[in-house]
């Protein structure tokens, strides 16, 4: 299977200091994958060099093979969605207009939105249980609704890869929960590729297939989470004490603080 | 199928048309209000033999219509586009919704290159508008290099900046005046203030076609825009040319604006009251907002103009001086009442 994105022996800094270094990775259709760091180790500098928004200084960007520094920002768009950490809206749309945004690379310059991009948006909110927010205002959103109707936008891009930095940082236990079991499902059923950021070592534990371990700009360790979450690797990373053990549920690794 | 799925797109070409068609109808019966409004009686009698063309060529009332007021009433027309334009464009790339040429600086910055213009003897055919848009391109970029930090674009940073170069420029303005004892000069004060009655149709046949071009441009940018305004870096992601979006309409913003301050001095608040006007009640879509605000600008620059041909008259007042009127106090409206949600850079 080709993958949607690759990265080969990449390097990026900000002045003189590597925030990501040498990091090889592919991305695959249908995976959900998760990267896992402290604070400072490059994670969201490595998801905007897959995104394209930063180049790296070392190696190269592949999008379904072609290089990243070959394409328009538009190609891009078509090919990787970002769901950012922050969005601000200055301006009131409705959350139908906000989702119909994804369609922009999909569209000509003087082209408005057709019944088919109409129908696009739809489906993305319906995928996202957000159909019954589509006139209200931006604005009146709460943290859960406007991180679904963000994640329609991106779906409405259709694009082979969806980003997610810091998905659930603002949003509480069931949000959480609505948010990845959402994002689990799509990847299923779309054959879609999901790359998060994350500060919670279990939720990425629980969801995801692949996890990518950084510390200091660098893969540590790459593997299944059962490989990865190991004590020695997260004292070794996070630089903290810590007791993993199985979710009795799930079976999959868990992380204990050691008081 | 739910019933109550949309079944068109919120926005349609035919819905961007049909709005555009009853604002610009508005502009023409404003128009043709302004046109009998004034000093000098005219019947309606008179104004409609004329648009029949049955009014004799040496009547005094074809005078006053075809030659005092009606280029008058274009040229405000043309001014009120060009500043709501002006407005909205630069409130989308600032992501500002107080952003407005004259408060950014913009409009003095161009006066301040007409009135160079002038002081080298330029003409004003071709140097005075080319030495204002000059002074207006100068100004943003002004505005941008000194309003902005390393975190970006700061709302109330550039807002100020923008300010402190207006007030800078025109005390540069009247610092020329000052000095320079020439006869040139004396008709600037009161074109510091905006004034539309030196229209001539000789440089209404140069603003035209440059500003049906620029606006035609710019609304083609209008997508653009609208992810702009969430973000720069959000609109780059959804695969916008952001460099290149912002590079073309800050350029084209400053031609129209050096353009229509080199023949109608300074007019503040325009692009302020106008477009927020707009946004209330059409939205913040800028496919629609462009033609509709423009539209609503021009007609809004008209009424205004009528008022201060009316007011004292048979004496006049500038038109700056209606339009600060009005917008000074809407500014400040808007900076107390939304300024809270506005704060957030």
């Amino acid at each position: 299977m080709e993958p949607i994105l690759t990265l080969r022996k990449v390097g990026f800094r900000y002045g003189a200091s590597w925030a990501v270094k040498g990091v090889d990775l592919e991305v695959y259709p249908g995976e959900m994958l998760g990267i896992l760091g402290p604070n400072g180790s490059g994670k969201t500098t490595l998801l905007k060099i897959l995104d394209g928004m930063l180049l790296p200084h070392e190696g190269e960007v592949f999008v379904r093979g072609k290089s990243m520094v070959t394409l328009k920002r538009g190609d891009v768009a078509r090919a990787v969605a970002m769901v950012a950490q922050e969005n601000f809206f200055r301006f009131d749309f409705s959350v139908l207009e906000v989702v119909l945004m994804g369609r922009f690379p999909h569209l000509g310059r003087l082209q408005f939105e057709r019944d088919k991009d109409l129908k696009i948006a739809v489906n993305a909110l319906r995928a996202t249980h957000a159909m019954e927010l589509s006139e209200r205002s931006i604005h009146e959103l709460s943290g859960g609704e406007k991180q679904r109707v963000l994640l329609a936008r991106a779906l409405a891009q259709e694009p082979g890869a969806i980003l997610l930095d810091e998905p659930t940082s603002f949003l509480d236990l069931k949000y959480k929960k609505e948010i990845f079991d959402l994002i689990a499902s799509l990847t299923r059923e779309k054959e879609l590729s999901v790359v998060i950021v994350s500060h919670d070592i279990d939720l990425v534990s629980q969801y995801c297939h692949r996890i990518v371990m950084l510390k200091n700009g660098s893969v540590h360790l790459t593997g299944t989470p059962d490989q990865i979450i190991t004590a020695a690797s997260i004292e070794a990373v996070y630089e903290c004490a810590v007791l993993v053990d199985r979710n009795l549920m799930t079976g999959k690794p868990r992380v204990s603080l050691k008081p | 199928m739910n019933n109550d799925l949309p079944h068109k797109p919120p926005l349609t070409p035919g819905r961007v048309f049909r709005l555009s068609l009853v604002m610009a109808l508005v502009l023409v019966l404003v128009g043709a209000a302004s046109l009998l409004l004034g000093t000098a009686e005219v019947s309606f009698g008179k104004f409609m033999a004329l648009v029949s063309g049955s009014l004799d060529a040496d009547d005094p009332a074809r005078l006053i219509l075809l030659k005092i007021r009606l280029p008058r009433i274009i040229l405000a027309g043309l001014a009120g586009f060009s500043l709501a334009l002006g407005g909205v464009v630069f409130q989308a790339l600032l992501r500002n919704p107080l952003a407005d040429p004259f408060i950014l600086g913009v409009s003095s910055g161009s006066a301040f290159g007409a009135i160079i213009g002038i002081l080298l003897g330029f003409t004003f055919s071709v140097g005075i508008p080319l030495m204002s848009f000059a002074g207006a391109v100068l100004t943003v970029y002004l505005v941008l290099a000194l309003g902005t930090r390393k975190m970006g674009m700061e709302s109330s940073t550039i807002l100020l900046t923008g300010v402190i170069l207006n007030a800078f420029f025109t005390a540069v303005i009247m610092f020329f005046i000052s000095i320079v004892a020439d006869s040139r000069l004396h008709t600037m004060l009161f074109w510091l203030y905006g004034d539309l009655s030196q229209s001539r149709y000789a440089s209404l046949i140069i603003l035209t076609p440059a500003l049906i071009v620029t606006s035609v441009i710019l609304f083609s940018f209008a997508k653009e825009l609208n992810l702009i305004t969430t973000g720069e870096e959000i609109a780059l992601q959804l695969g916008v040319d952001v460099e290149k979006a912002k590079k073309t309409c800050l350029v084209l913003v400053s031609l129209v604006i050096g353009l229509v301050v080199s023949f109608s001095g300074l007019i503040g608040f325009v692009g302020l009251i106008v477009p927020h006007l707009a946004r209330m009640a059409f939205g913040s879509d800028h496919r629609l907002l462009i033609p509709v605000a423009s539209l609503g600008g021009a007609t809004f620059l008209i009424a205004a103009d009528t008022l201060a041909r009316l007011v004292i008259s048979p004496s006049e007042l500038p038109v700056g001086v209606v339009t600060a009127f009005l917008g000074a106090p809407f500014f400040l409206y808007l900076l107390r009442v939304r300024g809270s949600q506005w704060s957030r850079s």
